[in-house]
């Protein structure tokens, strides 16, 4: 029989819910490069002070900061599309033989990376 | 009725006859309208009084034979539930589902799927046969609640049409037919697990899907196909590394 096969180009354009699926996996690059940056300090840190001083001087560059301005939005959007498909990688949770809500389990994930964010930023203050 | 009760609204219909088109066509209808009639109801409205050539399929017209899927400016819709005034009155588009081969005009061959559904054995298969005189299998609420979900789908092939990577790579087995396998593993009284465990670490199984999830956001039953096989990742890793502790059953 004969039939017709639509092409996929541009597949994700077509909807919005793809272009936003797309965005939460290229912001990944953005995390990957965050965490570069982030182990490159670490690497100068070892070097010596002033290697680390210099890559700190290195972060206060214009570029830098509309990099990591950026790559904090998005890692940010990465991470409440995390939470926002967390239960669908679980199996159903329980408690007293009650299903717990999906909502549940995503502002459980928010409310604790938030709680554990201060924490650290107090710990480091 | 509110107002609108003479007025019309344009569908515009894709076109494709295989004798005919080396490519399909877009062809409009202006069809009189009114509050409470569904795009199926419009599309019959054509076949019955402009084009009797236009094809589509349908049948129970209430959401539950799951065969007038397609696609209304874009998005998989059940043609039966979805109403002409939420387009009124810029009017719509219809398009057979996409991801697959369109057989003519609004209807698309559905093979391909049919064959993944029997290959995920989609019944339940006992430890061991019990006669009628036995009495029935029972099951507690929980238990029931851990596949009812997935035991909802009507095969409409929505969450196919929404499944880039299934648009992408047709070996994979995609979101429905993978509910389905999770729909009988997760059954207290199924006993198939280990038949259908080769199917989900396949390289076509569960691991084709890289949870866009837009299948869950369409079907129209609330199965949630992509937490089915999701789940079925835990499971699939799971079975890698008890290979490990424990020797494997025979398939």
């Amino acid at each position: 029989m004969k039939t017709y096969m639509r092409t996929m180009n541009g597949w994700w354009r077509r909807n919005p819910f793809y272009l936003w699926y797309t965005l939460r996996e290229w912001s990944a690059f953005f995390l990957t490069a965050y965490a570069l940056v982030l182990l490159f300090g670490l690497a100068r840190l070892a070097q010596g002070e002033a290697q680390y001083e210099a890559w700190r001087a290195s972060l206060a560059t214009p570029a830098a900061v509309v990099f990591h301005v950026a790559a904090m939005l998005i890692v940010l959007y990465h991470a409440w599309t995390w939470f926002k498909v967390m239960h669908k990688t679980l199996p159903f949770v329980r408690i007293a033989g009650h299903r717990v809500p999906d909502g549940a389990i995503f502002a459980a994930g928010i409310v604790s990376s938030l709680v554990l964010s201060l924490l650290l930023l107090w710990g480091l203050a | 009725m509110n107002g609108k009760a003479n007025s019309t609204i344009a569908i515009e219909c894709l076109r494709y006859d295989p004798q005919a088109d080396e490519t399909p066509r877009y062809q409009t209808y202006e069809i009189p309208f009114t509050d409470e009639m569904s795009v199926l109801e419009g599309l019959q409205y054509i076949k019955d009084h402009l084009d009797g050539s236009l094809t589509f399929r349908w049948s129970c017209r209430m959401a539950i034979c799951g065969s007038c899927g397609g696609m209304v400016n874009g998005v998989p819709r059940l043609s039966c539930e979805t109403f002409l005034r939420d387009y009124y009155p810029e009017g719509l588009r219809l398009e057979p589902l996409t991801h697959f081969p369109i057989q003519r005009d609004l209807a698309v061959d559905q093979t391909d799927f049919l064959v993944k559904l029997r290959s995920i054995k989609p019944y339940i298969i006992p430890e061991a046969p019990k006669p009628v005189s036995e009495g029935t299998f029972l099951q507690t609420p929980q238990q029931l609640d851990e596949y009812y979900q997935y035991s909802q789908c009507i095969n409409c092939l929505l969450c196919y049409a929404a499944c880039p990577q299934y648009g992408l790579d047709r070996e994979f087995t995609g979101p429905g037919a993978l509910a389905l396998l999770h729909r009988y593993n997760a059954d207290s009284r199924d006993a198939g697990k280990a038949e259908r465990m080769g199917l989900v670490n396949a390289d076509e199984g569960v691991w084709g899907c890289t949870l866009v999830s837009y299948c869950s956001e369409v079907c129209p039953k609330g199965v949630d196909p992509a937490r089915a096989v999701n789940q079925n990742k835990v499971e699939s890793t799971k079975d890698y590394f008890m290979r490990f502790v424990a020797p494997r059953r025979n398939r």
